[in-house]
């Protein structure tokens, strides 16, 4: 299915619907499957490129976090049920391997490190949380967040965690000894609003390089009016090593808008999806420039997005209940 | 009691020298037999036993338009739910939005309105027509329940305002919220938990040229309304006596007086801290206080905003109700808790929610009401009412009647009798005990 990559070419490939809005999905590692979240508080599976569904039904909320595990064998998804559950996504029959009452009130994000071993969960409790992959029980507890966290990753290397959260905050967490190692700012990504009396924003999304020497990190900047969904996507291109912004990456025009995810491209290419009042929006960016290179209209308000590197696809989840799938190469 | 004897047919003119009249009828039990098909407003021994029961109100304006599905009548599981669940509450087979656990502690309190549609999505009029119960109209300004609880309850020689809004600023308040009702039964804004400004008579002036000042200032009055004496002149006098009272006993306004476990149990963040002032100005006899909670006007994300908002409002708000009613201060307290409007069921693609005044809930404690109870139903996804639909009218006679107030009562203003609730509208007996 791989090709030649050229994100200008970037379209629409495969479109899937659903009943309800979608919110969250995730493409397995082979890239022959993708997960998908919706607003009836399913997940749905998806065969690519057949588009053969399956669902899921097991939270008793919506899901905003979900992750495969490195074989693909498995799903973990957290609910805003405060629950986590283990999932077995291949064969006919996907069932529950394991469900768990891991957070109080939502979880926000989940994240397996690579040697497949610990999960990691994040949510509006403050606190971060490990699991065993193998057994579900829990490793240890990592609090120092003030507010909701909103995103997690491990670091490719098993020996950091990073967790983001609605103030701007960046934790390093030491995996080691399980001690806070060092935070980095990206309070551009964070508003308070008085007039409104709201706090909006956050780190909604990180992504490290292949090189390891860039965190990127993406939410929202200009939120004149919160709660009226005026806010402009953007994108902070930090240094790993010192926490130091490289880069701010805003976007012209784009007046309703939140970069619900970021990801690298093997040739350094970062992609963010915005999702908001100006619509569903791919977008490109290169180190060289700080608006996006490139950038791809989506035909409706998309919620998340997951890129499988290999094969060049995209993978946006919308609110026009469709799980759409793109290529990132020119049409044959 | 001193009679007005005004130069033009001033609003309270008539008013005043009905009052002359009623209490001239020395051992008239009750004020409502003038002639006319509405009895006037209470006055008298009347008055004075409605005033001796020591009724109070206090309304919580959930500024913006509180979510019904996230708070009072959550739908879980439905189309139009979203993430929220719902939770048991301290009445079996009762059920609110799991953003309210504290709260659902105390619900055999409370009394849930789950049916009120007042058919008005504007932000302004809707505020209008929740604090007077009638709809806004060119035609005429009613008065602020606030205002009508100052007249009614208020105890002046406590020598405290009858009507105190506590908004995170200290604005609002500022429009004509007592109407014909005079500028006299307008209410005092407190910024946050802070005292009125200016309630400290500086240092450099001595008691005794205070005094002196005092002196001149009621003489040069006494001259001024002997000729020229009105409605306004007098609400500027009654403002200077108010604040002179007021800096004798600006202590009731001070919080950090309350227990720091008290202080810490409310939450040590805005609204808390208003909610103990609120229960400080209400022990210390304050007929009403309206305490904002701002803001829900969620059309973007609107259940992260829920989350934030309601975490501070719940231990708070909850708080407050078990202390009224541990210090049996609820048999004797409206508790209102009200928005403009609620929010639509529809989430909309920016997981908000918008405007929606056809299908939402008001709540209500204390007093003579019902406790631990649910009036009214909508269906299963929250779209429509469809038992027990109530309005602002409705709502705004239940207040009055609540706090032993005939809500069928006029006041008469140049000469007409004007009905403080509107006629058109009835008290919700089935929640009055």
């Amino acid at each position: 299915m791989s090709s030649v990559i050229d994100v200008t070419k970037t379209h629409v490939a495969y479109q899937w619907k659903h009943d309800r809005p979608l919110i969250a999905c995730r493409m397995a590692p082979d890239g022959l499957q993708a997960a998908s979240s919706s607003e009836d508080s399913s997940l749905q599976l998806w065969t690519v490129p057949s588009g053969e569904k399956k669902i899921l039904a097991g939270h008793e909320s919506w899901v905003h976090a979900l992750c495969y595990s490195g074989d693909g064998q498995q799903l973990v998804s957290g609910g805003c049920d405060g629950r986590l559950i283990w999932w077995s996504v291949r064969g006919d029959a996907p069932s529950i391997l394991r469900k768990i009452d891991a957070h109080v009130g939502w979880i926000r994000g989940v994240a397996i490190s690579s040697d497949n071993t610990t999960l990691a969960s994040v949510g509006n409790d403050k606190v971060v949380r490990l699991w065993s992959m193998a057994t579900g029980e829990k490793i240890c507890e990592l609090s120092g967040h003030d507010r909701h966290i909103y995103s997690v990753l491990f670091h490719p290397d098993g020996t950091q965690l990073v967790t983001g959260d609605l103030l701007g905050k960046i934790h390093i967490w030491n995996l080691g000894d399980r001690k806070l190692e060092r935070s980095i700012e990206a309070t551009p990504l964070y508003a308070e609003n008085k007039g409104q009396a709201a706090e909006f924003g956050g780190v909604r999304a990180m992504a490290l390089n292949g090189q390891r020497s860039e965190l990127i990190a993406g939410g929202t900047h200009k939120a004149t009016n919160p709660f009226g969904a005026v806010h402009e996507p953007l994108v902070l291109r930090l240094n790993w090593s010192d926490g130091v912004l490289k880069k701010s990456h805003a976007c012209d025009g784009i007046t309703g808008g939140l970069v619900w995810r970021v990801q690298w491209l093997t040739d350094g290419t970062v992609v963010g999806v915005s999702g908001g009042s100006t619509g569903g929006i791919l977008l490109f960016f290169n180190d060289t420039q700080e608006k996006e290179f490139h950038r791809f209209k989506l035909p409706s308000l998309a919620r998340d997005m997951d890129i499988h590197v290999e094969s060049n696809l995209v993978a946006t989840a919308h609110y026009d209940n469709h799980l759409r799938i793109s290529s990132m190469f020119a049409k044959a | 009691m001193t009679i007005a004897h005004y130069a033009c047919g001033s609003r309270e003119h008539s008013s005043n020298r009905r009052r002359f009249l009623r209490q001239s009828l020395s051992g008239v039990a009750s004020g409502g037999a003038i002639a006319g098909g509405l009895g006037s407003l209470a006055f008298g021994a009347a008055a004075e036993q409605l005033k001796s029961q020591d009724m109070r109100v206090v309304v919580f304006n959930m500024h913006g338009g509180l979510s019904q599905l996230e708070s009072w009548d959550p739908k879980p599981g439905t189309k139009t739910g979203g993430p929220c669940r719902s939770i048991p509450t301290s009445v079996p087979g009762i059920h609110i939005s799991d953003l309210l656990p504290y709260t659902a502690k105390q619900m055999h309190h409370l009394c849930l309105m789950r049916g009120v549609n007042t058919a008005e999505d504007d932000h302004g009029k809707g505020t209008y027509l929740m604090l007077t119960g009638r709809r806004q109209s060119a035609a005429a300004e009613y008065p602020q329940i606030g205002a009508v609880a100052a007249r009614m309850l208020n105890d002046e020689s406590r020598g405290l305002p009858g009507h105190i809004v506590v908004t995170p600023g200290g604005g609002g308040g500022k429009g004509n919220e007592a109407a014909y009702l005079g500028p006299k039964y307008s209410s005092i804004s407190l910024g946050g938990s802070k005292p009125p400004p200016n309630t400290t008579k500086p240092e450099a002036i001595t008691n005794e040229s205070e005094a002196r000042r005092h002196e001149m200032r009621r003489h040069l009055n006494q001259e001024f309304l002997s000729r020229r004496r009105t409605a306004i002149t007098d609400a500027y006098t009654h403002s200077y006596e108010q604040a002179l009272r007021l800096m004798d006993r600006k202590d009731v306004f001070d919080i950090s007086k309350e227990s720091v476990a008290d202080q810490d149990r409310y939450g040590k963040h805005d609204f808390g801290r208003q909610c103990l002032m609120a229960r400080r100005l209400l022990e210390n006899g304050v007929s009403f206080v309206q305490v904002t909670h701002s803001n829900y006007d969620t059309h973007n994300e609107n259940f992260i905003f829920h989350i934030e908002q309601l975490g501070e409002f719940d231990q708070s708000f909850a708080t407050f109700v078990a202390d009224l009613a541990d210090r049996g201060l609820l048999e004797k307290t409206l508790v209102v808790v009200l928005s403009e409007f609620g929010r639509t069921p529809n989430i909309n693609l920016y997981y908000g929610r918008d405007h929606w005044s056809k299908a939402w809930s008001v709540v209500m404690a204390g007093g003579k009401l019902a406790r631990g109870a649910v009036f009214g139903k909508t269906n299963d996804e929250g779209t429509e009412v469809v038992d027990g639909q109530v309005d602002h009218g409705a709502l705004f006679h239940t207040y009055l009647r609540a706090v032993g107030v005939d809500s069928s009562q006029s006041i008469a203003v140049d000469g007409r009798d004007l009905p403080i609730a509107d006629p058109a509208a009835a008290p919700i007996w089935k929640v009055l005990t």
